[in-house]
């Protein structure tokens, strides 16, 4: 948002009341809306909402609402990874879900959310990629997720890697016909995809002294540090992120890492 | 004759939710069939650049968007050629229906995300759009409606299913305010006599009838819910 015209100056003020209110409730340890530092709002999940896709997943955080579509193809693999599928994240902040968002070929912010998501699944493993080769140096499978952001109330890391993973473990094959190297599109076979692992993103906010989880975005912008650890089914951490204008210390990292795996584990039961 | 479960005269199921995006001024989700899309509307607000803004009047911007998961095939993010001309004739379906002459220097925004598209994707639109604009408090003379019908075997069809846009002699959707009964859009592809355009035409005005009651009632049940929730 632009904040060089008129409205910038009040919009800043309010900005900082509210940072301040925020700020003062955690040295209480209180939330806006009464909830414990490590508890997330209520997440609804509705599994392939979108019947187009070959899997899909709409995740509900608060108000905070996402909305992800897996689509499968077949390409040709990259030189480097002659028999290994492709996997391909990409982000939408759509003007639609928030006033902060414009319109335009996708900026940093939805750029770094579509590569965080990409390297929790690509690095954990969470796909078999091998299994997704129909025949070596010439034609792979291609995993396109597409993350469609429809209302913007914080958290959409965590929202984002969720929903992705639930349309990953829901996705079907379309129908290939290999003879015409063609795929229908829109059709259903009874094959999955070769998924492994739920990799699952927990990022830890911090104002003051305090970490929070799954911040409103209030508290998303009053918060200077966030570090995003996707951990897996066995608890092994496979990205991390730090984000934020303030530094960390070893101290800091050491009590997200227990605090974000904790709380992964329990969001994994939904996926 | 029945297809897919329903009479030519008849809509497919519709579903129509007001305030659907807490974020924006005023929403909607909106789904005929399986075709669903959602509108939200920001504003009015301040126009820029600043040599955009109108004296007399409020710019009224709507933006069409497919989103990539919404097709079977999947669509390249971005404009097209296709979302740009949809873009416009959606804005100049929805501009008779609105004061814009009430926020001068304004714009008045609509964005409108297709998350699955099974033919009549613009109908659905200006349907979610007139429905956001309301729910924004937007003073309008009239909601639009609209939906779009065609010619299958002989028989004129309302509000077309993706697998009968592929059979149909026509495609010809049309935006009404009804209670003017004025049309605000109103596009065709294919060929046929006259008077069988001009009967097609009829029975599309007529089935907006039935997307205006659902509209309303989805303004009601965001609306009077809301207010016995105040006191």
């Amino acid at each position: 948002m632009d904040r060089r015209h008129k409205g910038g100056q009040i919009e800043c003020g309010v900005m900082n009341l509210k940072s301040n209110y925020i700020f003062n409730l955690a040295s209480k340890n209180q939330r806006t809306d009464g909830r414990e530092f490590s508890d997330f709002r209520k997440i609804e999940i509705e599994e392939n909402p979108i019947e187009n896709s070959d899997g899909s997943a709409r995740v509900r955080m608060g108000k905070t609402e996402v909305l992800v579509g897996v689509k499968l193809d077949v390409g040709e693999p990259f030189p480097d990874s002659k028999d290994e599928g492709i996997l391909i994240v990409s982000a939408e902040l759509s003007p639609l879900a928030s006033a902060e968002f414009e319109e335009g070929p996708p900026r940093e912010e939805s750029i770094e959310l579509a590569r965080i998501v990409d390297r929790g699944i690509r690095e954990s493993g969470a796909i078999d990629v091998k299994k997704l080769c129909v025949k070596e140096g010439e034609k792979v499978w291609m995993v396109n997720i597409d993350i469609h952001i429809i209302n913007h109330d914080g958290n959409l890391i965590d929202a984002a890697a969720l929903a992705s993973i639930i349309a990953l473990w829901n996705a079907k094959f379309p129908k290939y016909i290999e003879k015409e190297d063609r795929t229908e599109y829109g059709t259903k076979t009874d094959k999955e995809l070769p998924m492994k692992y739920k990799p699952v993103a927990v990022t830890v906010y911090k104002t003051g002294k305090d970490f929070f989880l799954d911040p409103n975005i209030d508290e998303e912008e009053a918060s200077t540090i966030r570090l995003t650890v996707i951990s897996r089914d066995d608890d092994d951490i496979c990205a991390l992120q730090k984000g934020g204008t303030e530094p960390l210390t070893m101290e800091d990292v050491e009590k997200i890492f227990s605090l974000a795996v904790k709380k992964a584990a329990e969001l994994r039961k939904l996926v | 004759m029945k297809k897919e479960g329903k009479n030519s005269d008849e809509l497919r199921p519709l579903v129509i939710k007001a305030g659907v995006i807490p974020n924006a001024n005023g929403s909607a989700m909106v789904s005929m069939g399986k075709t669903t899309v959602y509108a939200a509307v920001y504003g009015p607000r301040k126009l820029h650049p600043k040599h955009l803004q109108m004296y007399d009047k409020a710019y009224l911007y709507c933006r069409y968007t497919m989103v990539p998961f919404s097709t079977k095939e999947r669509a390249r993010p971005g404009p097209s050629r296709r979302s740009t001309e949809i873009s416009k004739v959606i804005t100049d379906a929805l501009k008779p229906a609105v004061f814009v002459n009430e926020f001068p220097k304004a714009t008045i925004d609509i964005f409108i995300d297709v998350v699955q598209a099974d033919s009549g994707t613009r109908c659905a639109a200006i349907n979610a759009a007139s429905v956001a604009l309301a729910d924004a408090g937007i003073p309008m003379k009239d909601l639009v409606c609209a939906v779009s019908a065609g010619k299958i075997d002989g028989k004129y069809w309302l509000d077309l299913t993706g697998e009968q846009e592929e059979t149909t002699d026509c495609d010809l959707p049309v935006a009404v305010m009804p209670k003017s009964k004025k049309i605000t859009l109103i596009q065709m592809d294919g060929s046929l006599p006259e008077k069988d355009v001009k009967e097609i035409i009829k029975l599309a005005v007529d089935g907006c009838e039935k997307i205006y009651k659902a509209q309303k009632k989805a303004l009601e049940e965001r609306w009077i819910g809301a207010i016995r929730e105040d006191k």
